[in-house]
């Protein structure tokens, strides 16, 4: 805590950056996301396991008002650093527009607060899937070596699992149960640092190929289309399923996807913005066992 | 298959006409819409249940288009296109390869069943091959029978 302070403060005052992009903690305990403009102001950056929101999204080319503050600063779990990649590789973003703090991370909670306990109920059951907690290629590494995070008490390779011992009717009344509940408020596409379209064909009228009413008809072509264009993108950083307000199980939906992907193309969302997302890319011996 | 082939209406009185799935083809202009063409030429015998829908390339085929094509009724969709290494375009049925794979995951996830989602490489000399691919895709649907679930979601909300 006291590190990401003191590299905040001193890259504010040395004038490397115009704005450090951390958290901190509101009156009621809740961790939220803080622009630090001053260097004064660097004491209110906090780092626990309250910390769950992916700050990456903040990046994006869209949000103009945080481009106009200037050259920035940001505070990043190994998630999160996942996600500033996945710009990079996108071209996006570029790299020396911009600071990483990376911090090491012993796994988060599912929620922001009240407290920042971690224990099999409160963690976040991404974190299971973590490949590595401690961020590569950032500028300034922080924080002690943490354990890792307790097994909690979803596990979403088993609910995964479970879905898929189903038969194929039980599984679509499943995901119609929950896919009726979408209010089509888009908040799974606005917290996504990797949803990042400049037009979302969501959004599209003419013609219109997702219906905008919240009627499970546009619904389901809504999660399909966002499930598939995220997939071999998304970081596994679970802020879609925490922006949900209706509670879809979206990151069963992600893992699926992701594990797919490491499956069949040997595909690991990394930290590396040179290694190519597999969709986009190909192999001329690409597995064609479906194709007829 | 012993499944009922004959579609209920939602009254669940037995509807008059027997069950004939729609199909939605896509295909692309090169390889398999020649193909399907030189199977007409040919004059092969093919059930008349698909509804062609010709794009540039297989690369062009959104998933979307698939999504769209069962959420308006469709029983079953076929995709076809170049084989590997054929692609008027070089390199867009690879893409495709890659995409279709991951969208026939996703779908049979969310509880489509596979059967319903045909995949093909039919060349622009292959008529046979479109001619037996239709017909078979048609037999499997019809014992399948009749995609309910989506007609299910037309109605859901509706009082």
């Amino acid at each position: 805590m006291k590190e990401i302070r003191e590299v905040a403060s001193a890259l504010l005052s040395g004038g490397q950056v115009d704005w450090v992009l951390g958290y901190e903690e509101d009156a009621k305990g809740l961790v939220k996301p803080a622009f630090i403009t001053d260097p004064a102001q660097a004491a209110r950056l906090i780092f626990d396991p309250r910390c769950v929101h992916n700050l990456a999204v903040y990046l994006l080319p869209g949000r103009r008002h945080v481009r106009a503050l200037g050259r920035g600063a940001l505070v990043v779990k190994a998630c999160d650093a996942r996600a500033v990649a996945g710009l990079l590789r996108e071209h996006q973003l570029q790299r020396d527009e911009l600071v990483l703090i990376g911090v090491r991370c012993g796994g988060v909670r599912q929620d922001p607060g009240p407290d920042a306990v971690l224990n099999e109920e409160s963690v976040a059951a991404r974190c299971a899937l973590c490949p590595e907690r401690t961020p590569q290629r950032v500028d300034h590494l922080v924080g002690p070596e943490l354990p890792p995070p307790p097994a909690g008490n979803r596990d979403l390779l088993r609910e995964i699992a479970e879905l898929e011992a189903l038969t194929s009717e039980a599984r679509f009344a499943f995901w119609s149960k929950h896919f009726s509940r979408c209010v089509r408020c888009h908040a799974c596409r606005q917290v996504c640092p990797l949803c990042n379209c400049t037009r979302c064909i969501a959004d599209k009228s003419q013609p219109q190929f997702i219906e905008a009413a919240p009627h499970l008809r546009g619904n389901l072509a809504w999660n399909i289309t966002r499930a598939l264009h995220l997939a071999g993108r998304c970081v596994g950083c679970g802020e879609c399923e925490r922006a949900c307000p209706v509670d879809i199980p979206l990151a069963l939906i992600n893992a699926k996807l992701s594990h797919f992907m490491h499956e069949r193309y040997a595909h690991e969302a990394s930290e590396d913005p040179e290694q190519p997302s597999p969709i986009g890319d190909f192999r001329s011996d690409d597995d064609q066992e479906f194709i007829r | 298959m012993s499944q009922e082939s004959h579609p209920t209406t939602p009254e669940g009185a037995p509807h008059p006409e027997p069950f004939q799935p729609k199909i939605v083809a896509f295909v692309c202009n090169w390889c398999t819409y020649a193909g399907a063409d030189l199977a007409g030429t040919s004059r092969l015998k093919m059930a008349a249940n698909t509804r062609l829908i010709r794009l540039p390339c297989t690369g062009r085929i959104d998933p979307l288009f698939i999504t769209k094509a069962f959420e308006q009724g469709a029983d079953g969709v076929i995709v076809s296109g170049c084989h590997p290494a054929d692609c008027h375009y070089a390199t867009g049925n690879l893409h495709a390869r890659r995409r279709f794979a991951v969208y026939r995951e996703l779908m049979a996830f969310l509880g489509i069943d596979l059967r319903r989602l045909v995949f093909s490489w039919v060349s622009a000399s292959e008529g046979r091959k479109w001619a037996d691919l239709v017909n078979e895709t048609v037999r499997e649907l019809n014992a399948l029978g009749p995609r309910n679930a989506y007609p299910a979601v037309d109605r859901e909300g509706d009082q």
